[in-house]
């Protein structure tokens, strides 16, 4: 069952085009990574599915309901961390998070979720007693985490959501996603942190100027990407090429007899990603042969 | 690098930013004192005829709490009467804007942590926001003086009307740079420095209104009794301006010395602990509201039951000031009344006029409330909340409705108290339940202005501060459009034009109906257009 489906989604601020026909299904119990370049549209995306913005065109619905009409009741069923979030300044963390809980259900949601909290705030080890304006970066992030994930919402829409926290946090974090998955519960994680992508998520779809350029679980696209090869030739000098891994074999019966050594590597989540950020969207399958001695050629731009 | 490098820079930053607010502000109140002064005089052909009609008016003490006493019985000297110290709160109000602008604000929003890492010194900010405010007001009392001296005025007296106005505005850029230094938010900023203005104007009010020497000599302890005391076109006492530059050197240095005992982003008092858990009031969007306004309200609320009190205590003052059997006369003349019942008409039209100021300031409460709407989206609070079960509307009302209750209420809780001193110091004065009935006829006309910030913050967060230049707006034209001779249906587009007061006791159900209809249709207005468009 799709929990979020999004076509021709179009937004315009001004004359800028954020979206640009963005298609996007998320089915039930996923972790979706969403991904692409700064400004590409994934915020965007994320707050019109909150129904904050108003898309100019194209249809989206979550649990098949408009997100636009009926906000407040698809909001008691998700929950949101943006990735820059601001706090009241005197409101304690303790009480920002029991208001968020009780946004959401009243005074039986913070009760409902009373252990939930307590382990989260251990886990992330946060100190619930200070003033809003004296956190710093990261426990601000940790304070809209817990408000999300305590009441276990049927799907998390999170944009950047460990962004400012140190590797330790980023850990529970991820222990989270896995709980979060395990339990059959769906999110859709915004995220430049592409191992924390690659750790958790099943899917991605990564968007390039309010467009998606490749939506697949991540074993697709490694198949789908560019295997790099070299092979020292018989005269001593390295040659290597980015073929499909379908034709890695013949790329190499291609070289000759005298082919004295062969290295196949997969290309890296970041190489794989990298390529689909850049200008031009294809994906590296054409086979570039390069003959320098050097061989390696960076795809980064 | 010394503390000062970069405020060249931040000045011309500073004042780029600001370079709509501080000529409109100097144009419009220019506009306001040569306006008026031009009027009054084309109205009387003079003074004689001037002092005649006017003379009782000036005397009286609702006018001395408000506008000061008059500076002389010249045909310049009166006519200028009104503009001379709302024009200088006006003054102030623009160095308190520019100073808190771009020091609490800029350090709020973290902009001035992004400079302070470039080359730029510690003092430099607050520096270039204290030069940027003696520029602004420099260059709208100059314009004012320009232009009263454009239309034939006296240059002496117009250099010291000129004066006057600096006065507040030295006086309230000092308070606004130690204002800023007291707490970490610029609302509080705001607080401190709103609060002082007021105590400074109520003390030249109780000093310009007493009776006994040592009652008077309060206004020296107030620069708006200074400036009170300059008397422009009379014995012009410009060097006036000399303890007010004083003050404002004095207080910027205070500001300095606080500023380098504490952080950036910080206040002096240093953040206490608090709760681990929400207390019972707050869950949800109202609690929450109202937890943001509370200490707001809690000043406003302050503010009115003291007013209220003091303006009720001047009541007896009517009394001492008709001792006199011919002005008892005149007076009665004048307002149309046999002599037996001009204490009662004389402490009515007091009442009813300190009524429809206080209006203009519960208006100004509740529009601050709404406007904390706007704080809120643009501080990108509002989406942690709407995106957590709370509908748009809900949000809207959790700002608007207290808005307009409190509204009400501060005028309730002021005429009750007024009305009750003043009785009670003057069996003649109205009683408490008329007093009550004329606030609350003034009311509606506050409720318009509050709902027109409805409307401004469901439209964008950008254009909600403009409902303060409506506020603005709406004061003016009710206040002086007529001394300005403007034309009938301009004055008639503020709701002060339409509160009828006077007399008190009776309802003027047309205006009442009308201006809450106009007030609700605003805040619905609002509300869809909130409904409706992108957030955050
Ligand atoms: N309120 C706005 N007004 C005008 N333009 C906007 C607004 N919000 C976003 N944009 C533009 O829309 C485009 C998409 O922005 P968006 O924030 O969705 O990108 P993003 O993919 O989230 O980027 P990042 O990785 O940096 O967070 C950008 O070009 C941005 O400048
Ligand atoms: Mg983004």
């Amino acid at each position: 069952m799709a929990v979020i489906e999004a076509i021709g989604l179009r937004k315009m601020f001004g004359t800028t085009a954020a979206l640009d026909g963005l298609d996007l299904t998320v089915t039930q119990g996923e972790v979706h990574g969403f991904l692409g370049p700064n400004g590409a549209g994934k915020s965007t995306t994320l707050r019109i599915l909150l129904g904050l913005l108003r898309a100019t065109g194209g249809t989206s619905t979550l649990f098949g309901h408009d997100p636009w009409r009926d906000a407040v009741s698809l909001h008691r069923r998700l929950a949101y961390v943006p990735g820059d979030v601001t706090v009241w300044p005197n409101l304690t963390g303790g009480e920002i998070i029991d208001l968020l809980l009780a946004l959401r259900g009243g005074r039986t949601e913070i009760a409902r979720t009373q252990s939930r909290r307590a382990q989260l705030l251990t886990d992330f080890d946060l100190d619930p007693g200070k003033k809003g304006r004296s956190y710093s970066k990261g426990n601000r992030q940790k304070i809209a985490l817990i408000a999300a994930l305590a009441p276990d919402p049927e799907l998390l829409l999170l944009d950047e959501p460990t962004a400012g926290l140190d590797p330790l946090m980023e850990q529970v974090f991820q222990a989270e996603l896995v709980r979060t998955r395990d339990q059959g519960r769906t999110v859709l994680l915004s995220s430049h942190i592409l191992s924390e992508v690659e750790k958790a998520c099943t899917v991605v779809t990564i968007v390039r100027a309010g467009r998606v350029v490749e939506s697949g679980s991540l074993a697709d696209l490694r198949h789908l990407s560019a295997t790099h090869v070299s092979a020292r030739l018989a005269d001593g000098r390295v040659v290597d090429a980015h073929v499909p891994p379908a034709e890695v074999a013949a790329w190499v019966a291609a070289r000759g007899p005298g082919v004295q050594a062969v290295t196949a590597t997969p290309p890296t989540l970041e190489e794989l990603f990298l390529a689909r950020y850049g200008d031009t969207a294809e994906a590296p399958t054409a086979a570039d042969e390069a003959a320098a001695p050097t061989g390696r050629r960076g795809r980064r731009r | 690098m010394t503390s000062l490098t970069g405020t060249g820079a931040l000045l011309r930053l500073a004042a780029r930013r600001d370079r709509i607010l501080i000529p409109v502000s100097a144009l419009a109140l220019t506009a306001l004192s040569v306006g008026s002064a031009q009027a009054t005089v084309a109205l009387y052909p003079d003074a004689a005829t001037a002092m005649k009609e006017l003379g009782p008016v000036l005397a009286s003490p609702s006018a001395l709490a408000l506008y000061g006493p008059a500076t002389t019985t010249s045909l310049e000297g009166l006519s200028i009467f009104k503009t001379l110290l709302m024009g200088a709160v006006f003054v102030g109000l623009l160095a308190y804007a520019v100073v808190r602008r771009h020091t609490r604000i800029e350090e709020e929003e973290g902009r001035l942590e992004l400079l302070g890492a470039g080359a730029i010194g510690r003092q430099a900010p607050l520096t270039a926001a204290v030069l940027l405010a003696v520029i602004a007001t420099i260059l709208t009392a100059a314009l004012s003086v320009g232009g009263l001296i454009g239309i034939g005025f006296d240059p002496l007296g117009s250099l010291a009307f000129g004066a006057t106005w600096e006065i507040a505005g030295l006086a309230m850029t000092g308070v606004t740079a130690v204002a800023a230094q007291l707490t970490a938010s610029a609302r509080g900023t705001a607080g401190w420095a709103i609060g002082a203005l007021a105590v400074l104007y109520l003390l030249r009010a109780l000093g310009d209104t007493a009776t006994t020497d040592a009652g008077r000599a309060l206004r020296w302890f107030s620069p708006f009794g200074w400036a009170s005391q300059v008397f422009p076109y009379g014995s012009n006492r410009i060097w006036l301006l000399l303890p007010a530059v004083a003050l404002c050197l004095g207080l910027v240095a205070a500001a300095f010395a606080l500023l380098e005992r504490r952080d950036l982003g910080a206040g002096l008092l240093p953040a206490r602990r608090g709760r681990t858990h929400a207390p019972r009031g707050l869950a949800g969007p109202v609690g929450l509201a109202w937890r943001l306004l509370r200490p707001g309200v809690l000043g406003w609320l302050i503010g009115f039951v003291l007013l209220g009190a003091v303006y009720g205590g001047l009541v007896a003052q009517v009394d001492t000031m008709l001792s006199d059997a011919s002005v008892q006369q005149l007076l009665a003349d004048m307002a149309g009344v046999p002599v037996a019942s001009l204490l009662a008409s004389l402490t009515g039209v007091y009442a009813a006029t300190v009524l429809r100021f206080m209006a203009v300031a519960a208006a100004a409460a509740g529009i601050g409330m709404v406007l904390r709407l706007a704080t809120e989206e643009r501080a990108t609070r509002t989406e942690a909340v709407l995106t957590t079960g709370t509908g748009r509307w809900r949000w809207y009302a959790a700002f608007v409705a207290p808005a307009a209750v409190v509204t009400g209420a501060l005028m309730v809780i002021m005429a009750t108290v007024m009305g009750a001193r003043g009785h009670a110091a003057l069996a003649a004065a109205p009683p408490v339940g008329q007093v009550l009935q004329g606030a609350l006829e003034a009311v509606p006309a506050a409720w318009v202005l509050v709902g027109l910030a409805g409307l401004l913050a469901g439209w964008s967060p950008r254009v909600a501060p403009y409902a303060w230049a409506g506020l603005g707006l709406a004061f003016v034209l009710g206040e002086f459009g007529t001394t300005m001779r403007l034309p009938q249906w301009l004055i008639d587009v503020s709701p002060f034009a339409h509160v009828t007061v006077y007399p008190l006791g009776t309802w003027e159900w047309g205006n009442v109906v009308g201006l809450s209809l106009v007030a609700a249709a605003l805040t619905v207005a609002g509300g869809i257009l909130h409904r409706r468009r992108d957030l955050g």
